[in-house]
This record gives structure tokens, sequence and C-alpha cells, in this order.
């Protein structure tokens, strides 16, 4: 690398246009939503800006507060979900055979890259009560039905009168399962490059040693994936803590979560200073996400150096 | 899908391994119940999509039963002007998009692997903001943006789209920048320095040397700022207007009345641009990679 001095002519060439794009087109757009959740408002469109931080400690009335709670609480169970379903995958595609492996993260990745809207819409399709999977509990319940005819029982009704979808959408619980279905490809990728990078010697050192696999996963094979377990966790949490269209779509009246407020507050509610403190809260939370991976990847590997 | 980790033909012994052999400590890919865990989980992220797909061929407009195959509803989406205006509005806007997203991409990376300079991490900090924060933050960002500047708002076509296009840009580039850079790292210095010794100027170094080295990062960046932009909907929803709808964004408002075959069928067409797009930057970044090392 050189220093720019060497060629300041080509140095201010290459990097005038993007530094410009990034200063005039994206810092300044947050700058001037930093700037307003100082404001207030007045009348319909008129803001004052006022550098006032009652937009902040209004956000920390009870209604807000719970639904930060609830928005960190729906993306952990979503994280926590996501891990346990993810570790088996990514410790089955580190030991697939060499030629499968590129195959099956492919396969991993690629719904991440299909439309997030068109994968929601895809659930609700699953999910509605006249939806796939109510459909094939019905099936089941004819089945059974008919089963219990054929064996003299059909007076009974042990299986109720007639079928009960059960309500799968437009509660908390779709919210969760559409952020799993999004989440899962976030929480694998990191978890197999870590678990990929492991020095398999030391499972074998373990169960030679006599320790069963249950024991070898906990003290061996989870500390060593501790790096990829952090970053999966976190960029799983950070996307899933600030979803937006899933809880719009696949949720209740009271699966709402923040990004659903702070729409709210731009499109209907029309209170851009509120909603401008609330996406910085947000974007803090974000960052605080962000440095706590860090914080955590540099001890663990300070660790592992050690 | 099933047959994950067995690459046996035709249900005959694998040529390797015989299924006989105990399964080793180690052989923890042969274990059912990974396999099985694999296979649930593929299956868990496809039979929606793959449902999906599915049932826009279907002849009944219930969608839960399958009543035969049309392609009545991929007609209906065609004659639906309002649809196809929402794609040629996506379509333009990717394509403008991705257009300078690679020219800002590709300069940013090569800011950032040629020079030291002052702020340096605080630079790569800033670039890689539009990565990380949550797009709600960014949409919103960009909503008040343009509406304090007073950006103009009844352009013709395509200027109208320039606000989208903008936010579009911003949010993608940075991605190319990511790739290109990743690209930059294995290049061999020496064949800049070779040409400069030669007598080439700055600019032919750049665009004989550097430029064709960087061409399947360019190419792989440019198809991954693609797919952004033509899947983005939490964005574009706070930066368009009546008059400028994306193809998401209809998509959202046709969501929210109901489930209809029609939406399957439009939808199904942009999974399967969007999965063609992916596979061949996916495609042509691991050739790249295999050709250099």
């Amino acid at each position: 690398m050189e220093h720019w001095r060497r060629s300041p002519l080509v140095f201010w060439a290459t990097s005038l246009p993007p530094t410009f794009w990034l200063v005039a087109f994206f810092l300044a757009p947050l700058a001037i939503v930093w700037v307003l959740s100082f404001g207030e408002k007045q009348g319909l469109i008129a803001i004052a800006i006022t550098w006032t931080f009652d937009n902040y400690g209004r956000a920390l009335n009870a209604l807000y507060l719970e639904i930060f709670a609830k928005s960190m609480w729906m993306a952990a169970v979503t994280t926590f979900i996501c891990l346990v379903v993810a570790f088996p995958v990514a410790f089955a595609i580190t030991f697939a055979p060499e030629r499968w492996k590129p195959v099956l993260l492919l396969l991993v990745i690629l719904p991440f890259w299909t439309n997030l809207l068109i994968r929601t819409y895809a659930l609700i399709a699953v999910l509605r009560t006249r939806g796939y999977v109510n459909f094939t509990l019905e099936w089941f319940w004819d089945q059974g039905n008919w089963l219990l005819t054929l064996l003299g029982l059909g007076e009974a009704q042990l299986l109720g009168e007639r079928f009960e979808p059960l309500t799968l959408l437009y509660n908390n619980f779709a919210v969760v399962f559409g952020l799993v279905y999004v989440g899962l490809p976030f929480m694998v990728l990191p978890l197999y490059a870590s678990l990929d990078r492991m020095d398999r010697s030391y499972i074998e050192a373990s169960l030679d040693l006599g320790a069963s696999q249950f024991r070898t996963l906990f003290t061996i094979v989870i500390p060593l994936a501790k790096a990829g377990i952090i970053s999966g966790v976190i960029i799983t949490f950070i996307p899933a803590m600030g979803s937006f269209l899933t809880p719009d779509l696949l949720g209740g009246t009271d699966s709402q979560m923040i990004a659903n407020v702070i729409e709210r507050q731009f499109k209907s509610a029309n209170d851009w200073p509120f909603g401008s403190a609330l996406s910085f809260i947000l974007m803090y939370a974000t960052f605080f996400a962000l440095a706590l991976r860090a914080m955590l990847s540099k001890s663990g590997s300070a660790m592992e150096a050690g | 899908m099933a047959a994950i980790g067995i690459p046996s033909r035709n249900g005959a012994a694998p040529r390797r391994w015989r299924r006989s052999e105990p399964i080793g400590p180690l052989d923890y890919g042969r274990r059912l119940w990974l396999r099985l865990s694999v296979g649930a989980v593929l299956l868990f992220l496809y039979v929606p999509i793959i449902t999906l797909m599915a049932f826009s061929f279907n002849d009944s407009r219930r969608n839960i039963v399958w009543n035969g195959f049309t392609l009545k509803y991929y007609e209906k989406a065609l004659n639906n002007d309002s649809l196809l205006l929402a794609f040629g509005n996506s379509l333009t806007i990717a394509l403008i998009s991705t257009i300078f997203s690679v020219l800002l991409g590709a300069l940013a990376a090569v800011v950032l692997w040629r020079f030291h300079f002052p702020g340096k991490p605080s630079y790569e900090g800033a670039m890689a903001l539009p990565i990380v924060i949550p797009e709600i933050c960014m949409g919103v960002a960009m909503l008040v943006f343009f509406a304090r500047i007073g950006w103009p708002a009844n352009m013709p076509w395509p200027l109208n789209l320039s606000a989208i296009i903008i936010a579009h840009i911003s949010f993608s580039f940075p991605f190319v920048a990511m790739v290109v850079r990743a690209r930059l790292v294995n290049f061999n210095r020496e064949l800049e320095e070779a040409a400069k010794d030669l007598g080439a100027s700055e600019w032919q170094t750049f665009r004989d040397v550097l430029i064709p080295f960087m061409r399947p990062g360019l190419v792989a960046g440019g198809l991954l700022a693609f797919t952004l932009s033509l899947d983005d909907f939490v964005i574009t929803f706070f930066t368009s207007g009546p008059d400028t709808v994306t193809f998401p964004v209809k998509v959202y408002s046709m969501v929210r009345f109901s489930v209809t075959p029609e939406v399957n069928a439009a939808s199904a067409v942009l999974i399967v641009v969007t999965i063609a797009l992916t596979v061949a930057a996916m495609w042509l970044q691991n050739r790249a990679g295999k050709r250099n090392s």
C-alpha cells in the first residue's frame, strides 16, 4: 500500500466520487434524521429544531419500552431457535464429502437471495387458516375419523365434532416463524465457517480419551466454535430486531415490533421527530450489538492464541 | 435433497465407502440424525417457495387443492398494466443503480486497497455503515432527506425514479466495493509496477492491467447490486410515491388485500430471475477464485 501523498492526483480522482456519494446521499440523510430527532412538531408539516430531548424521553414511556423489550425478546427467541437448528446443519455440512459442501452451502444461501417479501408471502399461504399446514392437519383428522369409524368408534367423536384449524397466522408465533425462516442462512454461514476451520484432532483426542460424543460436543466443539457462534448470534439478532416486513405481514395487532412503530410515525401518525428519535435508538442498539461482537470476538481470539 | 452426503447412483453401493462399514466416530457426515437435520432445514427453507411457485400454475382461485395445470394467472399478470409498469420500473431502477454502484464501488475498492491515508479506519467504517444499519433506518433517512431538500416529485419518467435510484445506489455500492476489494487482495502488485516500468501512464495501467484483473469482481458485484435493487422493499417503500411503484411495492399492496394466484405468478417470475442472477454471480466468483489460485 502506498501513502496517498505519493500520487495525490490518483488518490483524489478515485476517492472523490464514492466519498461524495457516501456523504451526500447516505451520511447527510442520516444526519438530517439525527437533527430531526431533537426537533418539535409544529403543525402538520412544520418541524422546529429546538434541541429538545423530549422525543427520547417519550421513547422511554412504558408503551414504547414494552415494544422495545418485545422486539428484543422476539429477536432473542428467533436467534436461539436459529442457533439450535443451524448448529447441526452447519456441523453436518462441515463433515459432508468435499464435493457436496458447495452444493449444500449454495442451497442454504439461495433462499436468502429470493425476495424477502415473496418469502414472507409464501409463509402466509403456508400458515393461514385455509393454508397448507391446516389443510394437512385436516387431512390427518379426516383419516383419523375414518379409521375410528372403521373401528366402530365413529359415534364417540373422539377427535371433536369437526376440524378446528389452528390459528397460526397473525400472532407472535407467525412472526417468530417468519423471522427464523429469514434468519437461518445468516446463522448457518458463520457457524460453518468456524466449524470448518476447527482442528478435528481435538475431537478425535477427546473421543479417544473416553469422553462421550455429548461431552465432546459441549467441552470441545462448542468452545472451539465460539467465534462463529457469537458472529452468527449477532448477525441474526440485528436484522431480526429491526425487521419491518415480517411483523407487518405475519403479525397481529399485539406483535408490532419497533420498526412498525417507526414506520407508523412517518407514514400515518406523521410525527417525524419522534420517529427519528426511535430510529436512532434502534441504530444505537445495532451499534451496541456490533461493538459487543467485535469485543467478544477479540477476547475469543486472544483466548485461542493463549 | 434426500440423498445428502450419499454420492450413490441408482441405489448402487457408493464407490468409496460401503454401507456395511461401521460409522466411524468422526464420520458425522454419515450419521442419520445429522443428515435428517440438514434435510429438514432444506425442506423448511424450500417447501414454501416451491409450493408458491407450483400453485401459480394451479387452476383454482382458492389456491390449496391442485385442480390442474394452467397458465392463465401468468396471462393475467401479463395483462395487468400496473404490475407490468411496476416491473418495468424495477428493472430500470436496478439497471441504472447497478451501473452507478459498480463505478462507485470499484473506485472505493481501489482507494481502500491501494492507499494509506489518515482516517482510513473511520472511512472504512462509514463505508460499511449502509450494510449494517437496519433497513428501516435507512428507509426513513431517505424519506426525510428527499422531503427536506425538496427533491422534485413530478418529473417525467424515468427521472421520477431518481430518488429511488439514488437510495438504491447508496445501499448497493458498498456491497460492490466489498466484493471488488476481496478480488483485489489477490492482485500481484508487480504487474502494475511492470506496466509502469514499461512506460504505461497511470491511466493506461488502470485501464489495461487493473480493470481486466478486477473484471470478475466487477461482474459479481454488478449482479449482486442488481439483485439487491430488484429485491429491495423496505427502503423503496419509503422513497416511492404513488407514481413510482416498484415491483415489490406493488406485490406488497396486492398481498395486503389477498392471497391470489396472480401474485404467485408474478412472484415466481421474480424468484426465477433473482436465483438465476445469484447463481451466475456465485459461479463467476468461484471460477475467478479458482483461476487465480
